[in-house]
Protein backbone atom coordinates (compact mmCIF):
# COMPACT_ATOMS: atom_id res chain seq x y z
CA UNK A 1 0.00 0.00 0.00
CA UNK A 2 1.64 3.22 -0.81
CA UNK A 3 -0.17 5.49 1.21
CA UNK A 4 0.92 6.20 4.34
CA UNK A 5 -1.53 6.62 7.42
CA UNK A 6 -2.02 10.28 9.07
CA UNK A 7 0.62 9.39 11.49
CA UNK A 8 3.42 7.99 9.82
CA UNK A 9 2.80 11.11 7.88
CA UNK A 10 3.21 13.01 10.60
CA UNK A 11 6.10 11.54 11.62
CA UNK A 12 7.98 11.60 8.38
CA UNK A 13 8.47 8.06 8.15
CA UNK A 14 7.69 4.77 6.31
CA UNK A 15 4.03 3.21 6.99
CA UNK A 16 4.84 -0.52 7.73
CA UNK A 17 2.39 -3.50 7.20
CA UNK A 18 1.75 -3.74 10.61
CA UNK A 19 2.13 -0.11 11.65
CA UNK A 20 0.01 0.04 14.94
CA UNK A 21 -1.28 3.70 14.01
CA UNK A 22 -2.65 3.01 10.62
CA UNK A 23 -6.29 1.32 11.69
CA UNK A 24 -6.57 4.76 13.58
CA UNK A 25 -5.65 7.29 11.51
CA UNK A 26 -6.78 7.61 8.62
CA UNK A 27 -4.41 9.74 5.45
CA UNK A 28 -7.55 11.58 5.23
CA UNK A 29 -7.70 13.12 9.07
CA UNK A 30 -4.18 14.54 9.56
CA UNK A 31 -5.64 16.92 12.35
CA UNK A 32 -6.42 13.41 14.32
CA UNK A 33 -3.24 12.62 14.57
CA UNK A 34 -1.64 15.94 15.16
CA UNK A 35 -3.85 16.81 17.84
CA UNK A 36 -3.32 13.46 20.14
CA UNK A 37 0.59 13.79 19.33
CA UNK A 38 0.40 17.55 20.35
CA UNK A 39 -0.93 16.38 24.07
CA UNK A 40 0.44 12.64 24.26
CA UNK A 41 3.08 12.39 22.08
CA UNK A 42 3.49 9.18 19.50
CA UNK A 43 5.66 6.76 21.84
CA UNK A 44 3.21 6.66 24.61
CA UNK A 45 0.05 6.19 22.41
CA UNK A 46 1.69 3.63 20.52
CA UNK A 47 2.39 2.54 24.19
CA UNK A 48 -0.97 2.40 25.55
CA UNK A 49 -2.31 0.87 22.03
CA UNK A 50 -0.12 -1.87 22.33
CA UNK A 51 -1.76 -2.97 25.79
CA UNK A 52 -4.90 -2.80 24.91
CA UNK A 53 -6.45 -5.68 22.64
CA UNK A 54 -7.44 -5.03 19.20
CA UNK A 55 -10.59 -5.02 19.72
CA UNK A 56 -10.50 -1.77 22.24
CA UNK A 57 -7.97 0.11 20.42
CA UNK A 58 -10.52 1.98 17.97
CA UNK A 59 -12.69 3.34 21.34
CA UNK A 60 -9.17 4.05 22.87
CA UNK A 61 -8.06 6.19 20.20
CA UNK A 62 -11.02 8.00 19.77
CA UNK A 63 -11.51 8.73 23.57
CA UNK A 64 -7.82 10.09 23.51
CA UNK A 65 -8.79 12.00 20.84
CA UNK A 66 -11.79 13.93 22.47
CA UNK A 67 -9.68 14.22 25.52
CA UNK A 68 -6.79 15.77 23.34
CA UNK A 69 -9.37 18.09 21.80
CA UNK A 70 -10.75 19.16 25.64
CA UNK A 71 -7.09 19.98 26.08
CA UNK A 72 -6.16 22.03 23.39
CA UNK A 73 -9.53 23.57 23.18
CA UNK A 74 -8.83 24.64 27.66
CA UNK A 75 -5.37 23.92 28.20
CA UNK A 76 -5.55 24.53 31.78
CA UNK A 77 -8.72 22.32 33.00
CA UNK A 78 -9.39 19.65 29.84
CA UNK A 79 -11.66 17.30 30.16
CA UNK A 80 -11.31 17.57 33.93
CA UNK A 81 -13.20 20.73 33.63
CA UNK A 82 -16.35 19.66 31.48
CA UNK A 83 -16.76 17.05 34.55
CA UNK A 84 -16.33 19.61 37.02
CA UNK A 85 -19.46 21.54 34.79
CA UNK A 86 -21.56 18.40 35.01
CA UNK A 87 -21.12 17.63 38.50
CA UNK A 88 -22.23 21.23 39.55
CA UNK A 89 -24.94 20.80 36.79
CA UNK A 90 -26.24 17.77 38.54
CA UNK A 91 -25.97 19.54 41.87
CA UNK A 92 -28.19 22.36 40.62
CA UNK A 93 -30.96 19.63 39.56
CA UNK A 94 -30.95 18.12 42.41
CA UNK A 95 -31.37 21.42 44.16
CA UNK A 96 -34.01 22.27 42.32
CA UNK A 97 -36.10 18.82 42.44
CA UNK A 98 -35.62 19.27 46.15
CA UNK A 99 -37.16 23.17 46.16
CA UNK A 100 -40.20 22.31 43.82
CA UNK A 101 -40.92 18.78 45.96
CA UNK A 102 -41.08 21.28 48.84
CA UNK A 103 -43.09 23.59 47.03
CA UNK A 104 -45.41 20.37 45.89
CA UNK A 105 -45.53 18.77 49.28
CA UNK A 106 -46.66 22.36 50.73
CA UNK A 107 -49.22 22.69 48.51
CA UNK A 108 -50.16 18.93 49.36
CA UNK A 109 -50.75 20.17 53.51
CA UNK A 110 -52.34 23.46 52.73
CA UNK A 111 -54.50 21.84 50.76
CA UNK A 112 -55.27 19.16 53.48
CA UNK A 113 -55.74 21.51 56.26
CA UNK A 114 -58.43 23.57 54.31
CA UNK A 115 -60.57 20.63 53.90
CA UNK A 116 -60.06 19.84 57.64
CA UNK A 117 -61.23 23.33 58.43
CA UNK A 118 -64.37 23.00 55.89
CA UNK A 119 -65.44 19.86 56.88
CA UNK A 120 -64.83 20.76 60.40
CA UNK A 121 -66.98 24.16 59.74
CA UNK A 122 -69.95 21.76 58.04
CA UNK A 123 -69.88 19.95 61.32
CA UNK A 124 -70.93 22.99 63.44
CA UNK A 125 -72.89 24.27 60.87
CA UNK A 126 -74.63 20.95 60.83
CA UNK A 127 -74.55 20.35 64.84
CA UNK A 128 -76.23 24.44 65.58
CA UNK A 129 -79.33 23.24 63.02
CA UNK A 130 -79.75 19.94 64.84
CA UNK A 131 -80.28 21.78 67.95
CA UNK A 132 -82.75 24.12 66.62
CA UNK A 133 -84.76 21.64 65.20
CA UNK A 134 -85.00 19.46 68.09
CA UNK A 135 -85.59 22.83 70.49
CA UNK A 136 -88.63 23.51 67.75
CA UNK A 137 -89.87 19.67 68.23
CA UNK A 138 -89.22 18.77 64.75
CA UNK A 139 -88.17 15.34 63.87
CA UNK A 140 -86.67 16.07 60.30
CA UNK A 141 -83.53 14.13 59.63
CA UNK A 142 -80.58 15.56 58.24
CA UNK A 143 -79.77 13.00 56.71
CA UNK A 144 -82.65 13.37 54.17
CA UNK A 145 -83.02 15.39 50.91
CA UNK A 146 -79.57 15.44 48.53
CA UNK A 147 -80.00 19.32 48.19
CA UNK A 148 -78.95 20.05 52.01
CA UNK A 149 -75.71 21.38 53.01
CA UNK A 150 -74.82 18.32 54.99
CA UNK A 151 -74.39 16.84 51.54
CA UNK A 152 -70.63 18.90 52.01
CA UNK A 153 -68.98 16.04 53.05
CA UNK A 154 -66.79 14.20 50.56
CA UNK B 1 4.30 23.02 47.55
CA UNK B 2 8.29 21.44 47.70
CA UNK B 3 11.24 23.02 46.84
CA UNK B 4 14.43 21.43 46.55
CA UNK B 5 15.87 24.60 47.63
CA UNK B 6 14.31 24.39 50.55
CA UNK B 7 13.93 21.05 51.87
CA UNK B 8 17.14 19.60 50.25
CA UNK B 9 14.90 17.02 48.84
CA UNK B 10 14.60 16.24 45.41
CA UNK B 11 10.45 16.68 43.77
CA UNK B 12 8.25 13.68 42.78
CA UNK B 13 9.39 14.46 38.87
CA UNK B 14 12.90 14.69 39.32
CA UNK B 15 13.37 11.63 41.82
CA UNK B 16 11.31 9.36 39.40
CA UNK B 17 13.16 10.99 36.47
CA UNK B 18 16.77 9.96 38.36
CA UNK B 19 17.93 13.52 37.86
CA UNK B 20 19.26 16.53 40.09
CA UNK B 21 16.25 18.88 41.16
CA UNK B 22 17.53 21.89 40.21
CA UNK B 23 16.47 25.42 42.22
CA UNK B 24 13.84 26.31 39.78
CA UNK B 25 12.26 23.00 38.35
CA UNK B 26 9.53 23.65 36.54
CA UNK B 27 7.77 20.29 38.65
CA UNK B 28 8.89 20.73 41.77
CA UNK B 29 5.88 23.08 43.01
CA UNK B 30 3.20 20.98 42.01
CA UNK B 31 5.11 17.32 42.38
CA UNK B 32 5.52 17.00 46.04
CA UNK B 33 8.01 14.17 47.12
CA UNK B 34 5.64 12.54 49.49
CA UNK B 35 3.31 12.23 46.15
CA UNK B 36 4.94 9.98 43.57
CA UNK B 37 2.02 8.36 42.48
CA UNK B 38 1.25 11.65 40.64
CA UNK B 39 4.16 11.89 38.70
CA UNK B 40 4.12 8.60 37.82
CA UNK B 41 0.57 8.57 36.33
CA UNK B 42 1.41 12.00 34.91
CA UNK B 43 4.51 10.81 33.15
CA UNK B 44 3.68 7.31 32.13
CA UNK B 45 0.28 8.92 29.85
CA UNK B 46 1.61 12.71 28.54
CA UNK B 47 5.31 12.05 29.03
CA UNK B 48 7.41 14.74 30.92
CA UNK B 49 8.60 16.61 27.63
CA UNK B 50 5.06 17.18 27.09
CA UNK B 51 3.83 18.45 30.23
CA UNK B 52 7.15 20.50 30.46
CA UNK B 53 6.09 22.04 27.31
CA UNK B 54 1.99 22.46 28.35
CA UNK B 55 3.67 24.12 31.44
CA UNK B 56 6.00 26.57 29.53
CA UNK B 57 2.81 27.93 27.80
CA UNK B 58 1.17 28.68 30.87
CA UNK B 59 0.97 31.70 33.37
CA UNK B 60 2.55 30.46 36.28
CA UNK B 61 -0.65 31.08 37.95
CA UNK B 62 -2.45 28.43 36.04
CA UNK B 63 -0.06 25.71 36.34
CA UNK B 64 -1.35 24.48 39.45
CA UNK B 65 -4.89 23.73 38.13
CA UNK B 66 -3.47 22.58 34.96
CA UNK B 67 -1.28 19.84 36.78
CA UNK B 68 -4.24 18.83 38.66
CA UNK B 69 -6.39 18.00 36.02
CA UNK B 70 -3.46 16.45 34.42
CA UNK B 71 -2.56 14.34 37.29
CA UNK B 72 -6.88 13.39 37.63
CA UNK B 73 -6.69 12.19 33.90
CA UNK B 74 -3.66 10.65 34.08
CA UNK B 75 -5.54 8.54 37.28
CA UNK B 76 -8.58 7.78 35.00
CA UNK B 77 -6.87 6.79 32.06
CA UNK B 78 -4.64 4.58 34.49
CA UNK B 79 -7.79 3.44 36.52
CA UNK B 80 -9.42 2.88 32.44
CA UNK B 81 -7.27 2.63 29.92
CA UNK B 82 -9.87 2.10 27.01
CA UNK B 83 -11.89 5.19 28.11
CA UNK B 84 -10.40 7.01 30.78
CA UNK B 85 -11.92 10.24 31.47
CA UNK B 86 -14.78 9.78 28.50
CA UNK B 87 -16.21 7.21 30.57
CA UNK B 88 -17.04 9.23 33.43
CA UNK B 89 -18.43 12.20 31.36
CA UNK B 90 -20.66 9.68 29.92
CA UNK B 91 -21.72 8.81 32.86
CA UNK B 92 -22.74 11.96 33.90
CA UNK B 93 -24.66 13.45 31.23
CA UNK B 94 -26.80 10.60 31.43
CA UNK B 95 -27.36 11.82 35.24
CA UNK B 96 -27.81 14.91 34.17
CA UNK B 97 -30.41 14.01 31.63
CA UNK B 98 -31.97 11.60 34.10
CA UNK B 99 -32.19 14.67 36.69
CA UNK B 100 -33.90 17.17 33.81
CA UNK B 101 -37.05 14.84 33.19
CA UNK B 102 -37.21 14.56 36.82
CA UNK B 103 -37.17 18.20 37.20
CA UNK B 104 -39.80 18.35 34.18
CA UNK B 105 -41.94 15.93 35.97
CA UNK B 106 -42.14 17.18 39.38
CA UNK B 107 -42.43 20.87 37.62
CA UNK B 108 -45.50 18.99 35.80
CA UNK B 109 -46.98 17.61 39.23
CA UNK B 110 -46.88 21.25 40.96
CA UNK B 111 -48.33 22.69 38.31
CA UNK B 112 -51.21 20.14 38.73
CA UNK B 113 -51.26 20.72 42.41
CA UNK B 114 -51.37 24.37 41.77
CA UNK B 115 -53.99 24.17 39.40
CA UNK B 116 -56.74 21.81 41.61
CA UNK B 117 -57.00 23.44 44.54
CA UNK B 118 -59.48 22.21 47.41
CA UNK B 119 -62.27 20.64 45.45
CA UNK B 120 -65.21 23.17 45.51
CA UNK B 121 -67.66 21.21 44.08
CA UNK B 122 -70.06 22.39 47.00
CA UNK B 123 -72.01 25.31 48.14
CA UNK B 124 -69.83 27.09 50.94
CA UNK B 125 -72.22 27.57 53.83
CA UNK B 126 -73.21 31.46 54.74
CA UNK B 127 -71.24 32.40 57.29
CA UNK B 128 -67.72 30.76 55.64
CA UNK B 129 -65.51 33.35 54.00
CA UNK B 130 -64.58 32.32 50.28
CA UNK B 131 -61.44 30.91 50.27
CA UNK B 132 -59.24 29.99 47.43
CA UNK B 133 -55.78 28.57 47.03
CA UNK B 134 -53.51 30.60 44.96
CA UNK B 135 -51.54 28.94 42.81
CA UNK B 136 -47.85 28.88 43.98
CA UNK B 137 -45.62 30.20 41.37
CA UNK B 138 -42.99 27.37 40.29
CA UNK B 139 -40.34 29.79 41.07
CA UNK B 140 -37.80 27.12 39.77
CA UNK B 141 -34.86 27.78 36.88
CA UNK B 142 -35.08 25.13 34.42
CA UNK B 143 -30.60 24.43 35.31
CA UNK B 144 -28.85 24.87 32.18
CA UNK B 145 -30.29 22.85 29.63
CA UNK B 146 -27.44 21.88 27.38
CA UNK B 147 -24.19 20.53 29.09
CA UNK B 148 -20.66 21.18 27.75
CA UNK B 149 -20.91 20.43 24.66
CA UNK B 150 -17.76 18.46 23.53
CA UNK B 151 -15.75 19.60 20.02
CA UNK B 152 -17.14 17.99 17.35
CA UNK B 153 -15.70 14.22 17.39
CA UNK B 154 -16.94 12.60 13.69
CA UNK B 155 -20.15 11.70 15.60
CA UNK B 156 -18.87 8.60 17.27
CA UNK B 157 -21.30 7.46 20.48
CA UNK B 158 -19.82 7.80 23.82
CA UNK B 159 -20.07 4.36 25.30
CA UNK B 160 -21.77 3.62 28.17
CA UNK B 161 -19.00 2.75 31.34
CA UNK B 162 -19.55 3.23 34.96
CA UNK B 163 -17.37 5.55 37.04
CA UNK B 164 -13.91 3.49 38.12
CA UNK B 165 -13.51 5.64 40.72
CA UNK B 166 -15.73 7.54 43.11
CA UNK B 167 -13.41 10.70 43.52
CA UNK B 168 -16.88 12.81 44.47
CA UNK B 169 -20.08 10.99 44.10
CA UNK B 170 -23.02 13.09 43.71
CA UNK B 171 -26.18 11.56 45.71
CA UNK B 172 -28.37 9.97 43.05
CA UNK B 173 -31.89 11.81 42.51
CA UNK B 174 -33.91 14.50 44.45
CA UNK B 175 -34.74 11.92 46.90
CA UNK B 176 -38.05 11.11 47.69
CA UNK B 177 -40.07 14.40 48.46
CA UNK B 178 -42.27 15.44 50.56
CA UNK B 179 -45.56 14.09 49.11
Amino acid sequence: MNSRCAACKYLRRRCPSDCIFSPYFPPNDPQRFACIHRIYGASNVARMLQQLPENQRASAVDCLYYEAQCRVQDPVYGCAGIISLLYQQIHNAETEIAKTQAQIALLIDSNTQEQQVYLHQNIEVESDLNILLQEQGDEFSLLGPPNQASSGFI
Amino acid sequence: MASSSSYNSPCAACKFLRRKCMPGCIFAPYFPPEEPQKFANVHKIFGASNVTKMLNELLPHQREDAVNSLAYEAEARVRDPVYGCVGAISFLQRQVQRLQKELDTANADLMRYACNEIPTALPVPPDMAATSVQPMAASHQRPVGSFYQPPATGGFSLPYNSLPWNDNPSAGGGGEGGI
